[in-house]
């Protein structure tokens, strides 16, 4: 029973994202001054309640934290999407056939893993127009990596399997064999990928944001509900207290997940020792 | 082992000429000409070509290529218009204080690391092992910002007994190294822990058992020196990892490193400033992973490097 609470915890913040926007509404441009470093539980002007208190331009923590969990989930779902597609294709491909394609994706990874993830990004979001679409490729530029390596050491170890041997003897092409004889099994695998990367893009995204690069300023994301707040540590400590929590706590939770599915259908199962060898990466 | 550096240092050469090839497709793919960004709105067209010509914007995209890489390797990478000096200079400059926030919150991690994990791996299960994994967990799902701002909330601004921000005096820098470190003393810690447990049962723990040491001697004298290893691997391949912490912690605590010179010279566009301090990274990264790799080949002499894998 208790391994199913990050889960319930995990959706119950995807529910807020899906439909607490349409609930709550928040206009980051409507700010009543005379609202502003409301505490926790405060009325304000209007006769409503400010659970979690009001920020320095008076607009609403609790609908901050709600409209964040939003970009948040849409920025996640959409930079591990592309990620996963990217990786899994290039991962699969290299895996199955070898030769050069294998050996060029290699030295890519080299170069791209000689910066820190969060700087290539910072350096991407940086240089372009701010939008939500930079966002996910300054972040996908990093994160198809894992993919693309645990797709390519499964489709690796498939190779030699005897189910694809059969289909190579019995003339399947292999653009069919890796359709339908190898990228099912990296399913598994991918899943609890996806998961952790999800959390670690999350993350990403909120640091970016706390930096001033990427979202536009009309965008709302906790990373900058909590640099604004930054500004207020001495008078109002919830400002940048409440969202981080809320981010922690998903992250916590979504780590916890991916781990059950990791040992679930994690990349030990389909791991031959035996193909290992003459592994560059 | 000199041929397995002369290899090593082949491939970062390789990988330092595609990060710098991957920076210049970045920065020249971003829209908006640099000379109308030196410039500023007010400029005339002609001020504007005029400048262009003098950055040897206008030449074509290969020549300006070469040019670049010629500039890579004698490590100029041109004046930075927002400092008005040679961008490299200024990344210099700023250097010393990342290394000194990396360097301190690594030992503070691996300390502090090593330590949680010797005690949770020598006695798996037990109510210290189940504390110290609830922990790391916690600590490595933190955004680091966030953490750096509650505790300057707590020591800083609460206890009074830290300063929140910027240079000068050794107090100055715990904050930011305990930020900067807590995710990593909890990966070395869950690293350490994994290795203790298996290290107690090797057929060498039972013999020094047998000889009746106590368990805090089999613990330090046997089970952690090997240990170790896995450790000083995990400690290389997280030096990026920290650079990048670092990026961000420094601009949470106005700490005057390279991280925050980065931030800002994205934010203003500062090309020159952006390609000489992110190369200058990716070289320190490169460097400090191969002295990783060279320090636990002799850690473990079963690893042989020159032969292969």
């Amino acid at each position: 029973m208790l391994a199913r609470v990050p889960f319930a915890i995990v959706g119950l913040y995807l529910f807020v994202a899906v439909f607490g926007p349409l609930l709550i509404t928040y206009d980051p441009v409507h700010t009543p001054l005379g609202d502003r470093l409301l505490s926790p539980g405060s009325m304000t002007s209007t006769g409503d309640t400010a659970w979690l208190g009001t920020d320095g331009l008076g607009r609403d923590i609790l609908a901050q934290i709600v409209y964040g969990a939003r970009t948040s989930v849409v920025i996640g779902a959409a930079t591990v999407g592309l990620s996963c597609l990217v990786g899994v294709g290039l991962g699969a491909v290299a895996g199955y056939a070898r030769g050069w394609l294998d050996a060029v994706l290699a030295r890519v990874f080299d170069v791209l893993l000689a910066f820190p993830a969060i700087l290539l990004a910072i350096v991407i979001a940086g240089a372009f127009e701010r939008s939500v679409l930079v966002v996910v490729v300054a972040l996908s530029a990093t994160a198809w990596i894992s993919f693309a390596r645990v797709t390519r050491g499964v489709a690796l170890s498939l190779r030699e399997r005897a189910w694809v041997d059969a289909a190579r003897v019995m003339g399947v092409r292999g653009r069919s064999i890796l359709g339908r004889h190898v990228l099912p099994f990296t399913a598994g695998p991918v899943i609890a990928l996806a998961t952790l990367e999800f959390a670690l893009v999350v993350l990403a995204e909120a640091g970016l944001s706390f930096l001033g690069i990427g979202l536009p300023s009309s965008a709302v994301s906790w990373g900058q509900t909590i640099a604004n707040g930054k500004g207020y540590l001495e008078s109002a400590w919830w400002i940048s207290t409440l969202p981080g929590l809320t981010l922690s706590v998903l992250i916590i939770n979504i780590g916890i997940l991916g781990d059950q599915l990791t040992a679930r259908y994690g990349r030990g199962r389909l791991d031959d020792r035996r193909t290992k060898t003459g592994d560059p990466l | 082992m000199t041929r397995m550096i002369m290899r090593r240092l082949l491939i970062g050469v390789f990988v330092m000429w595609g990060a710098a090839s991957l920076i210049f497709v970045i920065v020249r793919a971003a829209p908006g000409d640099p000379a109308s960004v030196l410039l500023g709105p007010d400029a005339s067209r002609e001020q504007v070509a005029r400048l262009n010509a003098s950055l040897g914007l206008d030449r074509p995209l290969l020549v300006q290529y070469v040019g670049y890489l010629g500039d890579v390797v004698r490590l100029d990478f041109g004046e930075s218009h927002r400092l008005a000096r040679p961008a490299m200079g200024a990344v210099f400059e700023r250097l010393p204080a990342t290394l000194e926030l990396t360097l301190a919150a690594t030992a503070l991690a691996v300390i502090v690391g090593l330590t949680l994990g010797l005690v949770a791996g020598g006695r798996p299960d037990g109510i210290v092992d189940r504390v110290v994994s609830a922990t790391t967990v916690a600590l490595q799902s933190f955004p680091t910002f966030w953490v750096g701002i509650m505790l300057i909330l707590l020591f800083a601004l609460g206890l009074r007994l830290l300063p929140s921000a910027g240079v000068g005096t050794p107090a100055h820098m715990v904050l930011p190294a305990v930020t900067l470190s807590l995710p990593f003393t909890a990966i070395v810690a869950r690293l350490t822990r994994s290795s203790v447990v298996e290290a107690m049962r090797e057929p060498y723990v039972t013999t020094a058992r047998s000889k009746g040491l106590t368990e805090t001697q089999v613990l330090l004298g046997h089970a952690l020196r090997n240990s170790l290893i896995p450790v000083v691997t995990i400690v290389g391949l997280q030096m990026g990892a920290l650079m990048g912490g670092a990026v961000i912690v420094e601009n949470v605590f106005a700490w005057p490193g390279l991280g925050s010179l980065i931030v800002d010279a994205v934010a203003n566009r500062d090309y020159a400033v952006v390609q000489a301090a992110t190369l200058l990274i990716a070289g320190v990264v490169m460097v400090l992973n191969l002295v990783a790799d060279l320090l636990y080949t002799r850690l473990d002499p079963r690893i042989r490097m020159d032969g292969g894998s």
